[in-house]
């Protein structure tokens, strides 16, 4: 373009117009936001949320201690200790995972044998003290038991994948 | 008249205090903050003159634009005080002497014509006194006006050519030619043949 | 209202200043409920703007948001730096909201309402506005820290380079209205929308809204406050009332250059639809108030237009479109508009 069109150009200001017709063409459009709390966006099966431990519908605890998910997390969030029980099966006497370290990743859940740790897909929740996002095998079997019912409808849906 | 009397009084106060203040305060944004509270107040007094032509372009020019830029200087000073403040009984003949001199030129001036002066009327509210001072200065005064103004652009001209200097290795954006830049100006595109394997 | 107060038999003195309150309370309080809503406004706006809904938590739709803010900040602690001259540092915000409020004090809103009505009104405004530039200056001086003295210097510089620009605006305006009395500017573009200032005088109309979103630090030219690169420059040390002071000042700037400008260049109260048969008789009913506050809004909206849509001016750029491009603007066309003055030509100058 010639000088003299740019400089007609800029004295007009015809470029900032184009701009502010963009601006102003988004005031008057369609607005997307989610107003959270009263609406969500759908889910995925795969969503990985706050952690759980399952059960077996005997309401035997899946976890046998093999150490697989201490092992694989990068985080270094996973705590087990564990022994033999009286029926001289390997059982955990603690599992804790810490949630400030946390990043989910799923890892623990993929590298789990036996489908015991698991994530939810609850993403809303909170600690009101210290030590409260320490979760506990009591927390975790608890958040387990609650769940149950979509964690198995989720795994069951996914399973082709996995 | 009572009422007008009161604010009289205090702006009169006013200024005297940030006067003496401009000239005692020991820390120079200080001094520089009083200098515009000295213009305000005696701003306000030719308010109460009716002279509110003057009194706002008072305030415009020298508190909106002059003492802005005094304050950007003395704002980026780093003064030591004690420096400063050694040798005051040495300057102290010089300065009474300027002082004393100021004021006799002063009274000489200004004192045996303004002594007696009679006070003027007081003029209605169609009374323009910005008209009656363009009148006047474009009329009766019209030469040391046009001649203030030459002055001022001499010294605009001078402070220019004084501080203007080519500087050839700096290197510099320019904004104009930023934007003007042309996607054929800038970018080749290439065409390739697919590479046989 | 005035009548009353007269008829109270009070003492001279101090009947003079009741009346004075009163007219003060009278623009003061439907301002001050205008700041807050302003800032409600902005950020619905802005919202609406990068396709978002903005606050509606707080009241129905989200409208006690600005009073929910007004209490936080007035409950906040006022926070003072060790190394901060204690004095100047809790002065700087009422000198950046006095002059805000003070300039209010000769705007005519309509034909006879208006609390002064004096001939210089025009300069008073334009003084005052310079005037506010010494809040944040002092408050960058008196943080006695390094990033709000590095936006008080911004400012101080910027605020100077505009004013020149925004003054020789203002000539042209009063060049054209033949008056600096706001009022008689106003009469003077008597005649319908195409007597307006704005066709006359559209480089210098342009040039005042660019040099008042200048003056008053708003985007693209707030580079006093820059977040990107200064944190938040002069109010980075101010917290609580202190820093919602500033925070009053801006927006009752804001609302001060826009309805300066619809009164100087958009024919105030005058209704836009004078002179066209029909429509005017339709239209005859509606206060002058009504149109002067609805130009006033458009403007207020394109401040918050061109807030959303341009990015900030880097501060060689700021300090060349003002010297290098505004005021050789604002000068010619007020050769231009004094020959066409001169020649009488119509329909604007005959």
């Amino acid at each position: 373009m010639s000088g003299l069109g740019r400089f007609f150009k800029s004295l007009f200001l015809i470029e900032l117009f184009k701009g502010m017709r963009l601006t102003g063409r988004y005031l008057i459009d369609r607005k997307i936001t989610v107003i959270y709390p009263e609406e969500k966006t759908p889910q995925s099966g795969r969503f990985r949320g706050q952690h759980a431990l399952r059960r077996y519908p005997n309401g035997e605890e899946r976890c046998i201690a093999c150490k697989l998910c201490e092992a694989v997390c990068p985080a270094l969030a996973i705590t087990i200790e564990s022994e033999e029980r009286d029926d001289g099966s390997r059982r955990t006497t603690r599992y804790d995972i810490d949630l400030t370290k946390c990043i989910f990743c799923g890892f623990c859940e993929e590298s789990c044998p036996v489908d015991s740790i698991v994530e939810t897909r609850n993403f809303e929740y909170h600690g009101e003290k210290r030590g409260d996002l320490l979760m506990t095998k009591e927390k975790l079997l608890a958040i387990g038991d609650k769940y149950e019912k979509q964690i198995a409808e989720d795994r069951a849906e996914q399973a082709a994948y996995r | 008249m009572a009422f007008e009397q009161i604010i009289f009084y205090f702006f009169s106060a006013m200024v005297l205090l940030a006067g003496v203040m401009v000239i005692t305060a020991r820390n120079p944004v200080y001094a520089a903050l009083f200098l515009v509270m000295a213009f305000f107040s005696s701003s306000a007094l030719w308010l109460l003159l009716e002279a509110e032509f003057l009194a706002i372009t008072l305030v415009l020019v020298y508190v909106g634009a002059v003492m802005v830029l005094f304050l950007f200087v003395v704002m980026m000073l780093d003064i030591n005080l004690v420096a400063l403040r050694e040798g005051f009984m040495r300057y102290l003949p010089v300065g009474a002497l300027v002082a004393i001199s100021v004021i006799a030129m002063m009274t000489m001036v200004v004192g045996p014509e303004f002594a007696d002066f009679p006070i003027p009327e007081r003029k209605g509210p169609e009374y323009n006194n910005t008209a009656e001072l363009g009148r006047i200065l474009y009329t009766e005064y019209v030469y040391p006006f046009e001649l203030a103004a030459v002055i001022l652009v001499v010294a605009i001209v001078a402070a220019i050519a004084l501080t203007l200097r080519r500087r050839p290795m700096v290197r510099k954006q320019n904004p104009d030619q930023q934007v003007s830049v042309r996607k054929e100006e800038r970018v080749r595109i290439v065409k390739m043949d697919v590479e046989k394997r | 209202m005035i009548e009353f107060i007269s008829s109270l038999g009070l003492p001279a003195a101090v009947e003079t200043v009741v009346i004075i309150l009163v007219k003060a309370v009278a623009i003061l309080a439907p301002l001050l409920l205008a700041v807050a809503y302003y800032t409600f406004a902005e950020r619905k706006v802005l919202n609406y703007f990068q396709a978002r809904v903005g606050p509606l938590h707080i009241g129905p739709r989200g409208l006690l948001t600005p009073i929910a803010d007004a209490i936080k900040m007035l409950f906040k602690e006022i926070i003072i730096p060790t190394g901060a001259n204690r004095f100047l540092f809790l002065l700087a915000p009422l000198l950046a909201f006095g002059p805000a409020i003070a300039a209010w004090a000769v705007i005519p809103f309509d034909y006879d309402l208006y609390a002064t009505d004096i001939n210089a009104a025009l300069l008073y405004v334009l003084a005052l506005t310079s005037f506010s530039v010494y809040g944040i200056i002092i408050a960058g001086w008196a943080s006695n820290s390094k990033y709000p003295f590095l936006g008080a210097m911004r400012s101080a510089a910027q605020v100077v380079s505009y004013e020149l620009a925004m003054g020789f605006a203002l000539v042209g305006v009063i060049m054209a209205g033949q008056s600096l009395n706001l009022r008689e500017i106003v009469i003077a573009q008597q005649g319908g929308i195409w007597m307006w200032f704005w066709l006359p005088l559209l480089p210098l109309f342009v040039i005042y809204f660019i040099s008042g979103l200048a003056e008053t630090n708003r985007p693209p030219f707030d580079l006093a406050e820059g977040e990107s690169e200064i944190v938040a420059g002069y109010q980075v040390e101010y917290s609580g009332i202190s820093f919602g002071l500033f925070f009053m000042a801006e927006y009752a700037n804001m609302i001060l250059i826009s309805l300066l400008t619809s009164l100087m260049f958009l024919g105030g109260w005058l209704s836009p639809f004078e002179g066209i048969p029909n429509l005017e008789e339709w239209f005859a009913w509606v206060p002058g108030v009504v149109w002067l506050l609805l130009k006033t809004a458009f403007f207020m909206l394109l401040f918050l237009w061109v807030r959303a849509t341009f990015p900030r001016y880097r501060y060689d750029q700021l300090m060349r479109l003002g010297w290098k491009v505004l005021i050789p603007i604002t000068i010619a066309w007020l050769v231009i508009l004094g020959g066409a003055i001169v020649a009488e030509v119509g329909p604007w100058f005959d």
